[in-house]
């Protein structure tokens, strides 16, 4: 069972990110929401991180990266780097934190959209940009990330619901579990196999 | 247990930083046609049917999404558009009458045409990927090099210049569009004195470009200058072996408001692009007639 779901994940992985990056080129990319388009891969990568992990997430960061370097054929490694530092980051926050917290994802999407913007911005000037810049720019990427922001909760969702079937347990997850759906705690179980206790009536 | 995890995690994290900063340093430095750049070809090859068979069957959801961001668009351009329509109406009839002047004296002074329009054979192509990043500015359409289209082969939609033709393979082709701040095209104003100079993307905004190089008018003519709503098209130039890609008078955009420092002072003005960038669907790639920058004359 155990090494089915080893196989299980990366080919999910796989898929998810080739139809994540298909689907951002073919229809998301060509609708405008307030004169932008929602950008969500950055958005899937730091699902994946989340939910799998830091090695995890910046691997498929890379790869989703790439993918998408290659299909628009723009500088190959600009996306990647960025989208290794995102996928990483969601995973580090995922095993040092563990937040449970439902608007956790809310707040991580807005900060993965807001470093690919602001870091594609930063290695575009380090590159070499010909062209005269706009103030405007910083209005883009502000609107961008507002309507990122907007589709982490439901891109966040579905991502679990892909990848969540295959995760191997995690033990914090297991425990933290166990006392939120009405298990007890290992105090509170002993507790309750020794059954109840009288007291001794005072003088 | 732990500390094995950790040196692991971290050198695979320092592996791919490593492998993306080399793939950047080594495709920058390359030629066009260079390894990576087949790669790249290669796969634009092999994932361009999967491309244009995803974009038909999300034709549905994008129709449906851009049917309300139009309708309220569209809401707002009415007024504009009418007034629109009744100056050009006018621009149209003294247009007509220049042009039949025009072909009278081209065929007296045996003119070449060979940067004529009518010189390019236009092949319709479907937009079937756009890139969202504010950097790279480029559409994917269905028409590659089967179909005769060739690298730097100017593009059209919505009536008016789009951008150049930057990647081909057999089956599909990619297009920078003129909004991307590696595209610069030769133009010319239809004022008064048909000033000519070098149109820029203003990175950031994609609403707008910046001509710049312009000879700027004696104080006491600015009139015979750029003004607002003028026409900008393609200036088409050719001097010897060196020819724009570009035909001469495809439009481009109108002029905005004219900042009039700006214009002495830097000659620059700012340009409204005419076509739809960001929602076209469908456009016109103008396949060149031979293939390289060289094109047959008519003694």
């Amino acid at each position: 069972m155990i090494v089915s779901n080893a196989v299980k994940l990366p080919i999910r992985l796989v898929l998810l990110g080739f139809f994540a990056v298909v689907i951002q080129e073919s229809a998301v990319s060509q609708v405008s929401i307030f004169g932008v388009s929602a950008d969500l891969t950055p958005l899937v990568v730091m699902s994946v991180g989340l939910l799998c992990g830091s090695l995890t997430g910046a691997v498929f960061g890379f790869a989703t990266g790439l993918l998408i370097d290659l299909v628009l054929v723009q500088t190959l490694g600009v996306t990647s780097l960025l989208y290794i530092v995102i996928g990483y980051w969601a995973g580090r926050l995922h095993e040092l934190r563990d937040p449970s917290h439902e608007l956790v994802p809310l707040a991580a999407g807005a900060l993965a959209a807001a470093f690919a913007g602001l870091g594609m911005a930063v290695i575009q000037f380090l590159l070499g940009v010909d062209a005269p810049v706009s103030l405007l720019l910083l209005q883009q990427i502000f609107i961008v990330v507002l309507v990122d922001t907007l589709l982490a909760l439901p891109v966040y969702a579905l991502v679990r619901r892909i990848v969540r079937p295959v995760l191997p347990e995690d033990p914090r997850r297991r425990r933290r579990r166990a006392y939120t759906t009405g298990g007890l705690s290992p105090l509170q179980q002993g507790a309750a196999r020794r059954g109840h206790v009288p007291r001794p009536q005072s003088r | 247990m732990h500390d094995k995890q950790v040196r692991r995690r971290r050198a695979v994290l320092a592996l791919l930083v490593a492998v993306s900063l080399i793939l950047l340093t080594a495709y920058f430095g390359e030629t066009p046609n260079s390894p990576l750049h087949n790669v790249q070809r290669g796969v634009v090859e092999v994932l361009s049917p999967v491309e244009d068979g995803a974009s038909k069957v999300l034709a549905p959801v994008r129709s449906v999404a851009g049917w309300f961001s139009s309708t309220f668009h569209a809401k707002t351009q009415v007024k504009q558009l009418q007034q629109t329509v009744a100056r050009l109406n006018n621009e149209l009839a003294q247009a007509k009458g220049a042009k039949l002047l025009n072909t009278q004296l081209e065929a007296e002074l045996h003119l070449d045409n060979s940067l004529d329009l009518s010189s390019y054979h236009p092949v319709t192509a479907q937009v079937i990927l756009r890139d969202p990043t504010l950097w790279y500015q480029t559409i994917s359409v269905d028409k590659g090099a089967d179909d005769g289209v060739g690298l730097h082969d100017p593009v059209i939609g919505d009536g008016a210049l789009v951008g150049e033709v930057s990647e081909v393979s057999a089956t599909a082709s990619f297009v920078t569009l003129i909004t991307d701040h590696t595209v610069s095209v030769t133009a010319r104003v239809l004022d008064a004195n048909g000033d000519t100079g070098e149109l820029v993307p203003a990175v950031g905004n994609p609403d707008e470009l910046v001509m710049q190089y312009l000879n700027p008018p004696n104080p006491g003519q600015v009139q015979n200058g750029p003004q607002q709503g003028q026409l900008v098209v393609t200036a088409g130039f050719k001097s010897g072996p060196l020819e724009s890609y570009f035909p001469a008078n495809i439009p481009i955009g109108n002029v905005l408001p004219v900042d009039e420092n700006q214009l002495l002072n830097n000659g620059t003005i700012q340009v409204s692009p005419q076509a739809d960038l960001r929602g076209v669907d469908v456009v016109q790639i103008l396949t060149r007639p031979s293939p390289g920058t060289e094109r047959a004359q008519v003694p």
